[in-house]
């Protein structure tokens, strides 16, 4: 536990506040590059956007609109959409106890695709946050189905856990897709599974605050939940109601997940790759540690869609594509790498 | 006092407990012992709430443990079951310190945090406060459950086979520390052991299972004979007496 954000090492005769600074000032570092990332987010397009271009009179009016409808708006996305989904992750992790779980290998996310398919299918004409709250339903459905599946298979090697979950959104994806494809939806449910920000514009992101306010009620409850990974035993013994804490964190887990289905689309990876990439630094106190993973994911996610907007200048590469490249390559690295601690 | 009434717990036409009714006295050492599958850990459980009873009733200091929230019953009894397996990366010190999340809720005041100090240093750990569970050795990180467990400061605390994982002179150690814990801070303390000579050498009381229910229990002396150990092992052991203290001979 420590202090908030505290570890202190007698070892090395600082002092709690003295290690409380120096902390203070590693995560203000990280804060600072994420804010240089988001203002070159915010500087990149096809629109010009340069200071002189804001203050200049002709183009003046110009600018500041794209800033406001369009530049602002996707940044923003991008800083609530990758903080919610590394600490989803991470939730998921501490849950299951499995460092290979997020909400796409869980089944979690092509539950929420099928509830979003369904509603529109159904009531097509159905406000947004109607729509967002069905496929958090769903997504709460299929992961607590995951979960029972867990409990039913016998042998649990680390590995089988993701491949359960894997197989079983490969269930659900099939359904959804047949679905999809005979009702000539197969678009929409492209946009969700891919995640892209090119479309964020002023009125269509800001769902994803919900996103960001449920990470925060996460981490209100980051000992509950980190006891809560320490298992059922070890967390009944201190007193701690164990299965409603796994239920509030799955139902965050299942609300964020499908914020960022409905809103942007899925981010593959991140929620595997900042997790493991924070444990191993700093270990896994939540109090501590959902800190950096909220500045990591808003960090990569920053970066990867930067990537996608400037490689192949003035078209763009959806950021699914480019986490996907990024991510798959980060998670060799760290399964080859960290293999002891991992499997 | 852990008052046992009536408790069983069966898995459909297995029964693993039948009917153990127990009185467990305040303060000392008590060691559970018996073969293999004579229900030791699930009873343990039991009376800890981490397992359901399938009938009887468990009070500890009158408190029933089936009915008494979780948080309340958290500051009196603490348990450790064995085969610990945190997957978590805390470090020694976190983990201790969780020990005093009944009383904190996270929140740690610094009385908690002398709390935990001491508890480390009872189990001869800061050299390793500030590592990862998972860079310990197996002997190590059982010294870090045990603290966490002290740390909860609990009048009862009970431990599923603590001596796993230790070398003969840290399963001496741990037994010394257990019996201090109990001559010192008052502590009752419950143990499920396989060791019968540790149990002899340690403990206030014995109870022996075997197939579910009590066969035996009484203080050392009592149980510490050829006849009651063959009666709960099904094994003839000699008992010799060395220095005052009933040893079983049972390696050849």
């Amino acid at each position: 536990m420590g202090g908030p954000l505290c570890h202190v090492k007698p070892s090395t005769g600082r002092t709690r506040r003295e290690c409380c600074r120096r902390i203070v000032k590693r995560l203000l570092l990280a804060a600072t590059i994420v804010i240089a990332l988001a203002s070159i987010s915010l500087l990149i397009g096809v629109g010009d956007l340069s200071l002189q271009a804001l203050f200049s009179p002709q183009e003046g009016q110009y600018a500041t609109q794209v800033l406001l409808i369009s530049r602002i708006p996707r940044t923003l996305a991008l800083i609530l959409a990758g903080t919610a989904m590394a600490v989803a992750g991470t939730i998921m992790q501490m849950l299951t106890r499995n460092r290979f779980v997020e909400p796409s290998t869980a089944g979690t996310v092509e539950s929420a695709s099928l509830g979003l398919l369904i509603v529109t299918l159904f009531a097509p004409e159905a406000p947004v946050i109607v729509k967002m709250l069905v496929a958090g339903g769903f997504a709460l459905a299929g992961t607590a189905l995951f979960l029972r599946i867990l409990k039913l298979v016998p042998l649990r090697s680390v590995l089988t856990v993701p491949l359960v979950g894997i197989m079983l959104g490969g269930v659900i994806g099939a359904i959804t897709t047949f679905f999809a494809y005979r009702f000539d939806l197969l678009q929409s449910l492209n946009a969700w599974t891919t995640g892209d920000f090119s479309g964020v514009l002023r009125g269509r992101y800001e769902l994803l605050w919900i996103a960001f306010a449920l990470t925060l009620l996460a981490y209100l409850a980051a000992d509950r939940l980190t006891l809560a990974g320490m298992g059922r035993d070890f967390a009944t013994n201190l007193g701690l109601r164990y299965r409603s804490v796994v239920s509030f964190g799955l139902i965050i887990v299942a609300m964020v997940t499908a914020t960022i289905v409905v809103t942007v689309g899925m981010l593959p990876f991140l929620g595997l790759i900042v997790p493991n990439v924070v444990s191993l630094m700093m270990g896994d106190n939540m109090r501590r540690s959902l800190p950096w993973v909220a500045l990591l994911g808003a960090g990569l996610v920053l970066a990867c869609d930067i990537i996608g907007r400037v490689a192949y200048y003035p078209y763009e590469i959806p950021i699914g594509t480019i986490m996907g490249i990024i991510g798959s390559g980060l998670f060799l690295f760290l399964l080859l790498k960290g293999r002891e601690r991992l499997a | 006092m852990i008052e046992i009434s009536n408790v069983s717990k069966s898995y459909g036409d297995t029964i693993v407990v039948r009917e153990v009714s127990l009185q467990i006295p305040r303060r000392g050492v008590t060691s559970i012992i018996g073969p293999n599958g004579a229900g030791k850990s699930t009873l343990l459980s039991m009376i800890s709430r981490l397992a359901p009873m399938t009938a009887g009733t468990v009070k500890v200091d009158g408190l029933d443990v089936t009915r008494t929230p979780s948080d309340v019953l958290a500051k009196r009894l603490s348990i450790l079951r064995q085969d610990n397996r945190v997957g978590s990366r805390l470090t020694v010190r976190d983990l201790v310190e969780f020990g005093r999340y009944p009383y904190s809720k996270g929140r740690l005041t610094p009385e908690d945090r002398a709390q935990a100090d001491k508890a480390i240093r009872f189990l001869d750990l800061q050299a390793y406060s500030d590592r990862f569970l998972d860079e310990l050795s197996g002997g190590q990180r059982q010294r870090a459950y045990v603290a966490m467990v002290l740390c909860q400061d609990t009048d009862y605390v009970l431990f599923d086979e603590p001596l796993n994982n230790l070398d003969m002179k840290h399963a001496v150690g741990m037994m010394k520390l257990l019996r201090q814990a109990a001559d010192t801070l008052g502590k009752t303390i419950v143990l499920v052991l396989h060791d019968i000579n540790f149990a002899s050498c340690y403990s206030d009381y014995i109870v022996a299972m075997r197939d579910g229910a009590v066969v035996r229990h009484g203080p050392p002396d009592v149980i510490m004979t050829s006849e009651a150990i063959r009666d709960v092992y099904d094994m003839d052991v000699e008992i010799q007496e060395i220095q005052g203290r009933r040893i079983s001979i049972y390696y050849t």
